[in-house]
């Protein structure tokens, strides 16, 4: 009944027992070997090391080097995209492989410069700074692996962000040329403008075979699920502008409407929106007078009053993001970042990022024949989902709009959870800003279950050489039926549990200095949780019936209330 | 003399490896040195070198673009373009749903009637039983926003005694069928042997499905429903519980991973289970297969059959789904299996190895958090995927199990309602639920989007968000009688329960035939009173949700109560730590009658409770929502033709909500049950119908929830120091010890 935990007056021995000159025997045969490996081993690899980092700096490299290769007429086309391919039919999952840290590896195809027969590049920009960025990045990561053999998930170097700047058939010869290609299987690649005039198609209209694609503006009919990724069309704002993170709250106006390209029909009925709701809506559009150029980009006028954009979207609730030729655009982004709640309407659009990301608690989507009823729709919306909306809007561009790298990362962490779905990320972790993740409590026993008696219960008691009232308790504690194990943690260092029934008297009560080294622990470990975890309450659980004037015997518990 | 010869051989064996090391050098790793310097030297490859010439700009904003699209395409034009285009294999809600029907009247579901002479499954009935039940339903078909045929489609394999013939001609014939527009189709087994297709063998048109094993491919997705396989005993209403009745930790049981099931040696689906033999190794990865199915199975059988079946023989399948950590899922001649379903009730976290499964409900449940998804191609790392998931993944998952099965699996009438559920969303699209409504307790089917788009206007999400309710609340006194004197109890109730620092306003339901009081009899109170006049004066208007309750909580009261003001202010602060419970004073327990049969209520003084009337409780306003909303009318309307039970309906739906008892406070007054037939009372309770009629409601209440879903509880909350023998004044509820 008495169970306690006995420990050997030494530790428990981690060599075994041997005669001491075996011992030596055996520590000098292991140093010469460990002294050996080492000396060989600084032997093999210094020199190396030395050469390689010296070589990496003076890898300070131009696009210009990268090699030239033509391409042949005749250079096989790869087919265009399968629309059924999935995970798993079009996707070699033996290349990943099992490993203990459930990452995939990402192999980046050194840089070259296709050319077609008669010399002309196949892209009239090549490697924009954005895809330099991106694979940069992505070089930097854990993710990538520079042997060929190891990798999961290929990148070419041919840059198809813009579907504008490239030539189509051009471009895919050169994919197929890629010396991995092998029916485009576990290729993966970036595009955030597809199609062109006049039916802007929705995804890259480049042949690739069965390569995934990353792409800005899928919809519904193009976009495979669990195979594509669909990522946002990155806004160059989001490195040139800094708009500091603005506290959720009301806004100046309620509604917002910055964007440029809007088709006629849509601003019409934008206009007739603002006609009826008066200055709860901002209607800007491109500022006639100014000059063309990049400052263009940087300002927005209504009515000859000129604003500075993307600042003035900090100023409103809701920011209007309307399709344009392309189901994707880049004032997500800025609307994003600038804390804004976008209003998305883009019949059949793939969210960013919506495999993950739960986009009802950043945004409003709407659809475009409910453009009118925009206003009344928003209206309906409580405040405080608004604020939250806010703050959500904000963390997505933070986490996941704010850089090349931001948006690369998130694409590979998804392909990723797909191949390691069992190491996936989280609904919490992909969605919770940094003020929930503190804030909120996930408890680990989540389930409402009200556990049966039977199993009954395990009593810990804490002691550290207080042996009599450590007796007393266990003997109360063992008259208890639903006791099904008894663990006693002897704390104390210096002394040895007692043996059978030998006890020492110790003194009654707590000293103050015992309670003085409570609440020292208590400060220690509010600081290591960063918050104070224990809560406050005014309440105390006790059985019904409890001190009620009400015969002891017909009650549950009897005796705790008459004592 | 032996150690000493361990020595040598050891020592010899290190002198060896070092003079390996020093003069053989390349020897024994030729190839190891040999790929190093070829990285070393060969490097222009790797890494990427982060070019830092000066490169061209991505331009996002191309107003060429933009400009060509203003003048060519209207985007009303694509818009209709797209309608037309995208059909058959490539609906979507956007091309192949005519969401105009839907906005009159909301989301209406219309059956057709059913036809003599058809015969229609069992299974396929309780479908339809439980559609025409729901609150979705309606007989009218011009009101109606989605049409359910009463054609047995659940069955389309033709070898099937349940399968219908000629359903095309008979689709065809359907005077409403408008080649599928807004239809919804039902449908457990497609295909049959040896290809099981996923063809249901007619022209479903620009109708959806709702289909068990359906395949990513011909899945159209936010289209299509993907729902789970169930037998024809799955039950139509309530279900059983989960069997997990309690957490263990550490949280493995007796085996790791188990299977148990038929192999097919031959044909579509028999590649997985026939290399499972490969993973078995009978200690705590339990995989049999039997060959020993179908009539002529001894013509086909391998050589592994006769050991496979001995082995199979065995073990017991109840025995292992209970007590296995993991359980295998893998494909059948079709993707989807019951085994999925009875994993998932059983605690055993699902497996699946069914490559191009749409898992059910994949739309809105998150499955990783409640089942591994493995993939067929990599049997044989599963061991060793498993056993690589830490203790508290098992926990997790193997909670959310039970979770999603209570949620949305446990019934025929769950599935058809998530089914339901989903689709609504879609139709109403801003107000949907999210994600964290499908996938956290209480789930979907209790959370109804209809009453907030916010998280946190919920019970249920504050501690997942990391908020607090409302610091306040908003009494609701049920009025009754006329207000003829000074002295009437409501009057003192109305001053205690507006003296409470928490109290925000107190709304006063004037429910009495005579005319409302003038304003000036009501007592001055420092919170506002409002008076509203109850919708045709029935027992449910208590809980209806006006819009003038501000607060997340409500106070609800009998005009009768007797409460003080320590009273209100303690079961508030209680509250707070419990706001998706009841909480509140007069507690009331159920039992099961064995000799009647059927459920009993008691009002006797008893060591434990399950429901907390609202006489005197503080509960979320959410529940006047659900109330109103959720109840069929047939429960409401037999509440309001007794003026009775309302009390008990509230409880019953928390708990069922919750799945946790309510709670009870202290209070001052102890209650006598001689007090109840007090004059002061109110008639109501003097009445000896009104015991009889609240046994009656259990049983009806009880057989609609299909479970009882009252629990019991043996605890009460008292203040702390609650009639310890310390001095009153440092008590701060001390009014509440003072008889």
């Amino acid at each position: 009944m008495c169970a306690s935990v006995k420990y050997g007056s030494r530790g428990p021995a981690l060599i075994p027992r041997m005669k001491t000159k075996h011992r030596i025997y055996y520590i000098t045969l292991f140093s010469v070997v460990l002294l050996g490996l080492i000396a060989t081993g600084m032997f093999q690899f210094w020199p190396h090391s030395i050469e390689s980092s010296a070589e990496w700096s003076l890898d300070r490299r131009s696009v210009h080097d990268a090699p030239l290769v033509r391409i042949p007429m005749s250079s096989p086309i790869p087919e265009r995209g399968d629309l059924s391919c999935r995970m798993h039919t079009c996707f070699d999952v033996y290349r990943c492989g099992y490993n203990p840290k459930n990452k995939i590896k990402v192999y980046i195809y050194p840089l070259q410069r296709f050319v077609d027969e008669v010399g002309v590049p196949i892209s009239s920009t090549g490697l924009s700074r954005e895809y330099n960025d991106l694979l940069s990045a992505i070089s930097d990561s854990d993710f990538y692996t520079d042997d060929v053999s190891r990798a999961c998930l290929f990148i070419p170097s041919i840059d198809v962000l813009n579907q504008n700047s490239l030539r189509i058939r051009e471009t895919a010869q050169a994919l197929a040329m890629l010396p991995r290609w092998d029916k485009g299987m576990n290729h993966l690649l970036f595009n955030m403008l597809p199609g062109g005039p006049p039916d802007y198609n929705t995804a890259l209209d480049v042949p690739r075979d069965r390569a995934l694609l990353a792409g800005g503006g899928f919809s519904t009919w193009t976009y495979r699920q669990g195979y594509d990724v669909s990522i946002p069309v990155y806004s160059p704002l989001s490195a040139e502008v800094d708009l500091p993170e603005r506290q959720p709250g009301p806004r100046r106006y309620f509604i917002l409407s910055s964007q440029t390209a809007i088709h006629r029909e849509y601003r019409v009925e934008l206009e007739r929106l603002k006609e009826e709701n008066g200055e709860a809506l901002l209607l800007l559009d491109k500022c006639s007078n100014l000059s063309q150029g990049l400052a263009s980009v940087r300002k927005r006028c209504y009515k000859g009053q000129v604003y500075d954009y993307p600042q003035i979207l900090q100023e409103s609730s809701f920011c209007v993001v309307l399709r344009g030729a392309r189901l994707g655009q880049a004032t997500l982004s800025d609307v994003l970042q600038a804390g804004c709640v976008p209003v998305i309407m883009a019949d059949s659009y793939i969210l960013p990022f919506s495999e993950v990301l739960d986009w009802k608690r950043a945004s409003v989507v709407i659809p475009e024949e409910k453009l009118p009823e925009m206003y009344t729709i928003l209206k309906s919306i409580p405040h405080r989902q608004v604020e939250e909306m806010q703050r959500q809007a904000r963390w997505f561009w933070e986490a996941y709009f704010s850089s090349m790298k931001a948006i690369g990362m998130t694409t590979l962490q998804i392909i990723n959870d797909r191949i390691y779905p069992y190491a996936a990320r989280t609904y919490e972790e992909w969605n919770n800003p940094p003020v929930v993740k503190w804030t909120s409590v996930n408890s680990p026993l989540f389930l409402p279950l009200i556990p049966p008696r039977s199993p009954g219960f395990t009593a810990v008691v804490l002691t550290y050489d207080r042996i009599e009232s450590l007796f007393r308790v266990i003997t109360e504690i063992s008259k208890v039926p639903s006791l099904a194990k008894l663990l006693v943690v002897w704390n104390n260092q210096n002394k040895s549990p007692p043996e059978g029934y030998k006890c020492s008297m110790i003194s009654e009560g707590l000293t103050s200095f015992f309670f003085l080294s409570r609440s020292e622990c208590i400060n220690k470990f509010a600081s290591v949780f960063g918050t104070m975890p224990l809560k406050v309450v005014e309440h105390r659980a006790d059985p019904v019936l409890y001190k009620d004037d009400f015969p002891e015997k017909l009650k549950s518990f009897p005796n705790i209330g008459s004592l | 003399m032996q150690a000493k010869k361990r020595y040598l051989i050891s020592l010899l064996t290190g002198a060896f490896l070092v003079v390996l090391f020093y003069f053989g050098g390349g020897v024994p790793g030729p190839a190891a040195t040999g790929s190093r310097s070829r990285h070393g030297y060969n490097r222009p490859e790797q890494p990427w070198p982060h070019f830092s010439d000066p490169l061209q700009h991505l331009s996002p904003w191309d107003h060429s673009d933009t400009e060509e699209y203003n003048v060519h395409i209207s985007p009303r034009q694509k818009r209709d373009v797209n309608s037309s285009v995208y059909k058959g294999k490539r609906c979507r809600m956007q091309s192949c749903f005519d969401f105009s029907l839907c906005q009159r009247n909301g989301f209406k579901v219309y059956v057709y009637p059913q036809q003599k002479g058809e015969k229609i499954s069992e299974s396929y009935q309780n479908i339809l039983s439980t559609i025409e039940g729901s609150r979705f339903y309606t007989s009218d078909p011009g009101q109606a926003c989605l049409f359910v045929l009463s054609l047995d489609t659940l069955d389309r394999d033709q070898l099937s005694p349940q399968y219908v013939h000629n359903l095309k001609t008979k689709v065809q014939s359907l005077p409403l069928w408008n080649n599928g527009r807004n239809h919804l189709i039902f449908n457990l087994y497609s295909g049959t042997w040896p290809d099981y297709t996923e063809d249901l063998g007619f022209d479903i048109g620009q109708a959806m499905l709702a289909k068990a094993s359906i395949s990513t491919e011909n899945f159209r997705p936010n289209f299509d429903v993907s729902i789970p396989l169930f037998s024809k005993e799955h039950p139509r209403t309530g279900g059983d519980r989960g069997y997990l009745k309690y957490n263990t930790i550490p949280p493995f049981r007796k085996y790791m991973l188990v299977f148990k099931g038929k192999r097919y040696l031959t044909g579509i689906g028999s590649d997985t289970r026939n290399a499972l033999y490969h993973v078995h190794n009978a200690e705590d990865v339990v995989l049999l297969t039997t060959c020993k199915h179908g009539k002529d199975w001894q013509k086909h059988k391998d050589a592994r059959c006769d050991k496979d079946n001995a082995e199979y023989e065995k073990y017991d399948y109840r025995e292992m789904l209970h007590n296995s950590t993991f359980c295998l899922v893998p494909r059948g001649r079709r993707l989807g299996s019951f085994r999925f379903l009875e994993a998932l009730q059983a605690a055993c976290v699902p497996v699946m190895l069914s490559n191009g499964w749409e898992l059910p409900f994949s739309e809105v449940i998150d499955w990783n958090t409640a089942a591994v998804i493995g993939d067929e191609r990599l049997l044989l790392q599963i061991p060793s995927t498993v056993r690589s998931i830490h203790q508290d993944k098992i926990l997790a998952l193997r909670q959310q199990t039970q979770f999603l099965w209570e949620a949305y699996f446990s019934s025929v009438e769950k599935i058809v309602l998530t089914t339901l559920e989903i689709i609504q969303d879609r139709v109403l699209q801003q107000t949907s639920r999210s994600n964290l409504m499908w996938n956290s307790h209480p789930g979907g089917l209790f959370t109804l989007p209809q009453y907030s788009s916010y998280l946190g206007d919920f019970p249920f999400f504050y501690s997942k968000l990391g908020i607090k309710p409302n610091p306040r609340f908003t009494a609701v006194i049920h009025a009754v009688t006329p207000l003829v004197s000074q002295s009437q109890p409501i009057l003192k109730l109305l001053v205690s329960v507006a003296r409470s620092q928490y109290c925000a306003q107190i709304i006063v339901l004037w429910n009495c035939d005579k005319p409302l009081p003038a304003k000036h009899r009501w007592p001055a109170t420092s919170v506002p009173i409002i008076v509203i006049e109850g919708e045709n004066k029935v027992m449910s208007s208590r809980f209806q949700p006006y819009d003038s309750i501000i607060s997340d909580a409500v106070l609800s009261l009998d005009e009768d109560t007797v409460l003080s003001t320590t009273e209100v202010d303690f079961a508030f602060t209680v509250w707070q730590s419990f706001p998706e419970r009841i909480v509140g004073y007069p507690a009331r327990s159920h039992f099961w009658d064995n000799n009647k049969e059927r459920w009993g209520y008691t009002s006797k003084w008893t060591n434990d409770y399950s429901m907390v009337l609202t006489g005197a409780a503080i509960y979320h306003r959410y529940y006047h929502f659900l109330y109103t909303n959720f109840l069929p009318s047939s429960l409401k309307s037999m509440v309001d033709q007794l003026a009775n039970c309302e009390d008990i309906l509230m409880n019953f739906l928390v708990s069922a909500v919750t799945k946790l008892p309510p709670i009870k406070v202290t209070q001052k007054k102890q209650y006598k049950e001689t007090m109840m037939g007090q004059s002061s009372r109110a008639s109501r309770w003097a009445d000896p119908d009104h015991f009889a009629q609240r046994q009656t409601c259990m049983n009806k209440f009880a057989s609609w929830f299909g479970v009882m879903p009252l629990v019991h509880s043996q605890m009460r909350l008292d203040p702390i120091l609650f009639k310890d023998q310390v001095s009153i004044l440092r008590k701060k509820y001390r009014e509440i010890e003072r008889l």
